[in-house]
């Protein structure tokens, strides 16, 4: 059968009303206009990995196989001014998104620049903490409980570290193009990232140290 | 009993890796390898001697078409598929002769390392690649789309599924594959029990490829949700589209998963952290919990987009639409949700209790439920309708008769009592893969037969494929219901030896089965070679061939680059049965410049960094590890910087290619 031939239904099929089968002025899609919900959905998965993570804390947070537990171990004012300083991130991530919107380049990388020293104090003082902890024998060898200690608040470390990565690689585009569509696009995309980190963080704080303390 | 064995050496430079990790003592492997290498080197001096790699580079390798993407991925499918059948069939013999004091031929060290790789690479390497070859391929074209929606991540993802399988396959000559069974439970797959790289290569080989999957299915999520033609509403989707939504979810919701877990046991082989170890609050059955997690909705990942496609093929070659179109979506709908509500039925015998295995048992035979009205939904389809009973027709009735036995043998499995008789046993075997080969299998033979002719413009031969058909289907019932009988009798998986002397008949059938299956491989091989031999007389020039109902049909075949000159606009369900029927004008001037993504030679990088990567980690060659680490970030930044991604394809090219299709269809009309 080949294919714009008439078949026998045809005879049959109300042609009355002629039906437009073909868009005959087509209009391009804008660029990158599926890119937020692909990068939504890329968020999605990575939210699983941490669902995983924070499981196996939740399985095997209490196996302290004779070592130390959270109370031994952690030091919430230490936390607290660590969980202060990726929430201001996220604040000045938002004047960033703020000073974009208002087409302002310089302003953007200003903010953007200030959201990554927040984040680098994060880590500096996340990893003071990883230290500390080594330093005193509480290792991720040691037990279970720290074995899934270390691993759910290292991998968010280390997303953290990638995140700020990626702010030094789109402060210097944002330079060398300014606030073009993909640019914004990519404040955008980063920005979602950057506050689901956040997230994910009030998810530790609360089940890791708060919790764990009072274990 | 085994015992945990010492931690083999290490230099600075090569890690572990030394002469003695090549398998010379072996001598299956060396002529292997010898056979491998002098068809490695006769490919590469023919591609050289027609000057090839100019063409293979700019016209596959580099590109992002999602039509070549999904041919790489049938053709690596198909490589693949032929190295995990020949582990198939030396079980099969080792089985059949390892009798009455016999050790068959193979020593325990390769038979472990043969079953193992055996699951691995059917699963990961097989049916993966073959379904997502088969989505990025019709996807698009049945929602009228010119591309998927982020068309370099879909090379990157290929090319990563590649990364992942070559690992696999380095491990067959240089060091030795995991001895632990396709999933690879602790503490047998931890440090202390296998000291040596088969797990290494297993975990990084999966993790690669994880990562090509989950991208692949995010992008194919968004492309469906995003790039369908306008008034194609979800529920005027094609039902293979369907089920490709539902599997590519299923995919992003669950390979997650996998890459933690395998993250984990990696962190207990490498670290030395304790979550699968049996000492120090580890708990090895949190594994087995966390893989069947992925490990579940996997199987409805594979099976799900064939059931999309025997839809597709029943109604087309019954000349009906799908019976009960709405009932067959939810009915995917609801499997995709179960899928992930039953895992633990695949350890009744851990010891969860009753009430947990209750749950589970029930959860599993519900499924039962919107599956059946699936195959009713076909029956009705070919009720009253007129079949032909082609090919892809031919495997769609295989399907129904082969995987109904497989079913009903799942819900007998689903039981927990009589779970706790059967699990682990050859009844269990023969169960997954009477769904597996009689579901996914069969239907991939369907699908290739039905859209051939569309990716490249010419019909399979009928003859052979007919003998490959009744080879297969014959092969596949002397093969597998010998081990229902032996799994009934008690006979459990993956043994090497065997003393009771009657049960060696069994074996034999099981053996001479697979002899069959071979065949038809066989035979599906001559049938691709005679095909592309007499192409000019099996050509099509309509673009469709067998009548077909959904968009796909309605572009010339091979589709154009741009797929569709003009984007359809879709009135019902069966769009391109609806274009024919209301005798649709295809236009045939004033075409305009299309707008279409340029080729790119990163993805293809990035996967080999990753390999070097990968392959580093298996040796313990540090220093290898972070130049390769750095080497893919640094990659991935730098083509963060190339913001020109995309070009015109003139309206004259567009006019041009046009303008032979209307003289074929004239010539053909």
């Amino acid at each position: 059968m080949s294919a714009p031939t008439i078949t026998a239904d045809s005879i049959t099929a109300t042609a009355d009303q002629p039906v437009q089968f073909y868009d005959l002025d087509e209009h391009a899609h804008p660029e990158g206009h599926s890119t937020m919900l692909g990068f939504w959905i890329y968020l999605m998965s990575d939210c699983l990995i941490f669902a995983i993570l924070f499981a196996c804390f939740a399985v095997l947070g209490g196996s302290y196989a004779a070592g130390p537990a959270p109370k031994d171990l952690f030091e919430l004012p230490l936390v607290a001014l660590n969980t202060a300083m990726l929430l201001f991130s996220s604040i000045t991530y938002g004047f960033a998104v703020l000073q974009m919107q208002q087409g302002k380049v310089k302003g953007t990388q200003l903010w953007l620049a200030i959201t990554g020293l927040f984040g680098l104090a994060f880590l500096g003082i996340e990893l003071y903490e990883f230290h500390h902890l080594i330093e005193i024998g509480a290792t991720p060898q040691r037990s279970a409980f720290l074995s899934s200690f270390f691993t759910l608040v290292g991998t968010h470390g280390l997303h953290v570290t990638f995140g700020t990565l990626w702010l030094v690689v789109l402060m210097v585009q944002l330079g060398k193009h300014g606030l073009i569509a993909a640019n914004k696009r990519r404040v955008m995309c980063l920005s979602m990232f950057w506050h689901f980190l956040d997230v994910v963080w009030i998810g530790v704080f609360t089940i890791v140290y708060l919790m764990g303390v009072l274990r | 009993m085994i015992t945990p064995q010492p931690a083999p050496a290490t230099g600075p430079f090569l890690g572990k890796l030394s002469l003695d990790a090549l398998p010379l003592h072996e001598p299956i492997l060396v002529v292997t390898f010898i056979a491998v290498a002098i068809g490695g080197i006769a490919v590469l001096a023919a591609i050289t001697r027609y000057r090839l790699w100019g063409w293979l580079w700019r016209d596959w390798l580099t590109t992002v078409d999602h039509k070549r993407i999904g041919i790489m991925y049938m053709i690596l499918g198909l490589i693949m598929f032929l190295r995990g059948f020949s582990d198939a069939i030396m079980m099969r013999l080792q089985q059949a002769m390892a009798f009455g004091g016999s050790e068959g031929y193979l020593p325990p060290h390769h038979y472990d390392q043969i079953f193992t790789a055996h699951g691995v690479i059917m699963i990961f390497f097989v049916a993966m690649p073959f379904i997502t070859g088969l989505m990025n391929y019709i996807v698009p074209l049945q929602i009228g789309a010119r591309d998927v929606s982020f068309p370099f991540l879909n090379n990157f993802s290929f090319w990563m599924t590649v990364s992942g399988a070559a690992l696999t396959m380095i491990s067959l000559f240089v060091g030795e594959y995991a001895q632990t069974g396709w999933l690879a439970y602790p503490p047998l797959s931890g440090i202390a029990y296998s000291p040596n790289v088969g797990v290494d290569y297993y975990i990084w080989g999966l993790q690669i490829a994880g990562v090509g999957t989950t991208l692949s299915g995010i992008n194919l999520i968004v492309t469906i949700l995003k790039l369908r033609a306008p008034g194609m509403g979800l529920m005027k989707m094609p039902v293979f589209t369907w089920t490709s939504l539902c599997a590519n979810i299923l995919i992003v919701a669950s390979f997650p998963i996998l890459t933690a877990t395998l993250t984990l046991l990696a962190l207990d082989r490498y670290a030395g952290t304790n979550f699968f170890t049996n000492d120090l609050g580890g708990s090895p059955m949190m594994y087995v919990n966390l893989i069947w997690i992925w490990g579940h909705p996997e199987v409805y990942i594979l099976v799900l987009p064939l059931f999309g496609v025997y839809s597709e093929v029943t109604s087309t070659f019954s000349g009906k639409k799908l019976f009960g179109y709405t009932s067959m979506v939810y009915a995917t709908i609801c499997i995709t949700i179960l899928s992930y509500i039953v895992w633990l039925h695949h350890f009744f015998t851990m010891g969860s209790g009753a009430s947990v295995n209750s749950f589970f048992g029930i959860t599993t035979m519900v499924i039962s439920i919107p599956t059946g009205a699936k195959l009713f939904n076909w029956l009705f389809t070919m009720y009253r309708g007129r079949i032909r009973f082609e090919l892809p027709m031919m495997w769609t009735v295989a399907f129904m008769l082969t995987f109904v036995i497989g079913g009903m043998t799942g819900v007998l499995l689903a039981v927990p009592p009589a779970d706790f008789v059967l699990h682990n046993s050859l009844f269990l075997i023969a169960h997954f893969h009477n769904v597996i080969i009689g579901g996914v299998l069969f239907g991939l033979f369907a699908a290739i037969n039905y859209w051939w002719p569309k990716a490249f413009g010419f019909k399979l031969d009928v003859f052979w494929g007919k003998i490959s058909f009744w080879c297969w289907v014959v092969g596949f019932w002397m093969a597998f219901m010998p081990l229902y009988i032996l799994g009934l009798m008690g006979v459990t998986r993956r043994m090497r030896v065997f003393d009771d002397p009657s049960l060696q008949i069994w074996f034999v059938i099981a053996a001479i089965g697979a002899a069959v299956i071979a065949v038809g491989i066989a035979a599906m091989l001559i049938q691709f070679g005679v095909s592309i031999w007499r192409r000019k007389e099996l050509a099509d020039e309509s673009g469709d061939p067998w009548g077909g109902r959904t968009l796909e049909w309605a572009t010339s075949s091979p589709p154009p680059d741009y797929n569709f000159a003009f984007t359809p606009v879709i009135h019902s369900l069966d769009a391109w049965h609806d274009m024919k029927k209301r005798g649709h004008q295809r236009p045939v001037t004033d075409f305009r410049d299309i707008h279409m993504p340029s080729n790119t030679g990163t993805g293809f990088i990035l996967a080999a960094f990753c390999l070097v990567m990968g392959f580093a980690l298996v040796w313990h060659i540090w220093w290898l590890v972070i130049a390769s680490f750095v080497a893919t970030i640094a990659y991935a930044i730098f083509h963060t910087f190339n913001y020109k991604r995309d070009f015109d394809i003139p309206a004259a090219t567009v006019a041009a290619v046009e303008d032979v299709r209307t003289r074929h269809l004239a010539a053909g009309a």
